[in-house]
């Protein structure tokens, strides 16, 4: 087979396993259902959608890329904190600030993904957690900009696309949340179908051989690391614009740990995961916080363990086989 | 200016203590423990229980928190542990938060969220001026008892047969199976006493320390940069890297409290790039 003809058929195979399934249609069909049909559970809904973003961005690092972080609430703090301070500044319109967080925590992720390049999981995971608990120690002592403890008040951004004001029933701001997960959710599938994708997916899996083909592992890493980093400061971003307000909680290890924990239960590497387990573990966590309110965690602690024990794969493996019908024939 | 030196030194003694456990677990073993301290916490609530309900004498109390530490911790790793050390660092991770958040919400529901203070006999409330130095008894104690301690460990570990057989079993599982070491009793043997001194060092360290249920997470990050820093050659890594971290917390907190832990955080992050497999650590080790 010629050249040309290996190129050719690697683009087939490529845009075949690229291709917009039923399945995918479908559940974002019932997003917008959500949308239109549930207007009292706007509010829940939304930091479900913004949640999910952000599940959605560890995704990107863990499923993806293959680094463990335990950290990630630094990218969805610096996001929240960047949008709140923005809007306090005279940057009103929520679209301008969206991008301007992003900017923000990109550079942010850009910076420190030189510290995940090097060493084992272990080294990973604490550069990871510190980055996070440093950026928590800077929110909490400079009150003078941040509002420390007390968080930041008083963020008022203004109408999206200067027509729709922030409704208190959450109503435009799940529209608001929704959309722009929708379109950031379009241009991550369009990122890891690519044959650029496809070269992060080769180094998570060896990264001697990938780099023994060509391809450079550590750029690649970076890429993805800041790509992802933007991502959940956008997430971040959304939950300061829509709830108008910040706090130090956005940069708490539970929200590092427990956007893991929907991850693995939502599945990792194929981006619906982060989505669908945001609104599992949602649903979860209502579950059990209306039987014991004050002890939740150890439920869900114990999901976890038992989880682990049980095998992630053999988790997994159930909604795919329900995907794989849901769809007909196996591809 | 020495009292904070001696403050430093209590605390990274102490520090020591509770990680050392880790240490092995974690350095030697490779498992991503992040419920380690959830085992201190265990020994300083059996303490706290123990004196101020049941009236037990404090130092009657010591002992028995690493017993029950150290039991708790042979079930856990029989039960659990023994089926995580095969699978990857992410479920490794996934599986200790998850005993982390059992451990905090099991405590609160079972003694309460509020802090604990334990009753501590008078005579440890005293301070000793030497040469100008103020020395709390109660400091004085963890030093000593902690100092013992470390050297006890260094022995057992250099000198003796399990230390051998352990260091053996780390080294080359396969091979020290082959060698007739029941290398899954070493480690289990070897877990109960790491997480009997965490429960130690927690019950020692409840009143410097704090004790509430959020214990575990709080001291997660100090527990994993002393093993980080520390590398795993062996107790002397780990010591010294505990009692620097004691001191320079404890110096950072008093001559630059704006800055709180930064400095610490900032300090572990030059390190782990400046030597990714820790500053003590043997060359071509793992």
């Amino acid at each position: 087979m010629s050249r040309a003809e290996n190129i050719a058929l690697a683009a087939a195979s490529l845009r075949k396993v690229s291709a917009v399934r039923a399945a995918e249609i479908a559940f974002w069909l019932a997003a917008l259902a959500a949308f239109a049909l549930l207007p009292d559970q706007a509010l829940l809904l939304s930091e479900v959608t913004i949640t999910g973003l952000f599940a959605l961005s560890l995704d990107l690092v863990l499923g993806y890329g293959g680094i463990v972080s335990l950290g990630h609430a630094a990218f969805f703090g610096a996001g929240a904190y960047a949008a709140g301070l923005l809007t306090k500044m005279g940057v009103t319109d929520p679209l301008l600030g969206l991008a301007l967080s992003a900017a923000a925590t990109a550079l942010l992720g850009f910076v420190t993904s030189f510290l995940v390049l090097r060493g084992s999981d272990l080294t990973r995971i604490m550069v990871t957690l510190a980055v996070a608990v440093l950026l928590k120690e800077i929110a909490n002592r400079i009150p003078g900009i941040t509002g420390g403890a007390d968080g930041l008040q008083g963020v008022a951004p203004g109408p999206v696309l200067g027509i729709w004001e922030f409704d208190i029933f959450g109503q435009v701001g799940f529209g608001y949340s929704l959309a722009v997960t929708f379109v950031l959710f379009l241009i991550a599938r369009r990122f890891v179908v690519s044959p650029f994708g496809w070269s992060i997916r080769a180094v998570k899996e060896n990264q001697l051989r990938t780099s023994a083909i060509g391809i450079p592992v550590s750029r690649r890493l970076i890429v993805v690391y800041t790509l992802a980093a933007a991502y959940a400061g956008t997430a971040g971003a959304l939950l300061a614009q829509t709830t108008q307000f910040v706090s130090l909680d956005v940069l708490e290890f539970h929200r590092s740990a427990n956007l893991m924990l929907m991850l693995v239960i939502g599945g990792t590497g194929y981006l619906y995961g982060g989505l669908i387990g945001a609104l599992l573990f949602k649903l979860v966590q209502d579950a059990i916080a209306n039987i014991t309110p004050e002890y939740w965690e150890f439920w869900i602690g114990l999901l976890l363990v038992i989880l682990v024990l049980i095998g992630r794969d053999r988790i997994e493996a159930i909604p795919r086989a329900l995907l794989r019908r849901l769809r007909g024939a196996t591809p | 200016m020495l009292t904070n030196l001696f403050d430093g030194l209590a605390y990274g003694m102490l520090l020591f203590v509770m990680a050392c456990g880790l240490s092995v677990t974690l350095g030697l073993m490779n498992l991503i423990n992040l419920a380690h301290g959830a085992f201190a916490m265990a020994g300083g609530y059996v303490t706290a229980v123990l004196v101020n309900r049941l009236g037990v004498p404090f130092f009657a109390a010591l002992p028995l928190a690493f017993v029950a530490s150290a039991l708790i911790g042979l079930v856990l790793e029989r039960t659990l542990y023994v089926h995580v050390y095969r699978k990857s660092h992410l479920e490794q991770v996934l599986f200790s938060i998850g005993l982390v958040f059992m451990a905090m919400s099991g405590v609160s529901y079972l003694v309460g969220s509020e802090q604990q203070f334990i009753k501590l006999p008078a005579f440890l409330a005293n301070r000793y001026e030497v040469l100008g130095v103020s020395i709390g008894a109660y400091r004085l104690l963890i030093i000593g008892v902690c100092g013992v301690l470390a050297l006890v460990l260094q022995l057992a570990v250099a000198r003796t047969r399990f230390g051998a057989q352990l260091r053996a079993a780390v080294d080359d599982p396969v091979v020290a199976r082959g060698l007739g070491i029941h290398v899954d009793l070493v480690f289990a043997a070897t877990f109960a006493v790491g997480s009997g001194l965490a429960g130690l060092g927690g019950a020692l360290g409840a009143e410097i320390l704090g004790l509430d249920p959020t214990f575990p997470v709080k001291y997660m990050v100090y527990f994993l940069i002393v093993v980080a820093v520390g590398g795993s050659a062996g107790m002397t890594g780990p010591l010294v890297a505990a009692v620097l971290l004691g001191v320079a917390d404890v110096a950072g907190k008093y001559y630059a409290p704006q800055f709180g832990a930064f400095i610490i955080y900032a300090l572990m992050i030059v390190i782990l790039l400046w030597r990714p497999q820790g500053l003590f650590a043997k060359a071509g080790g793992r």
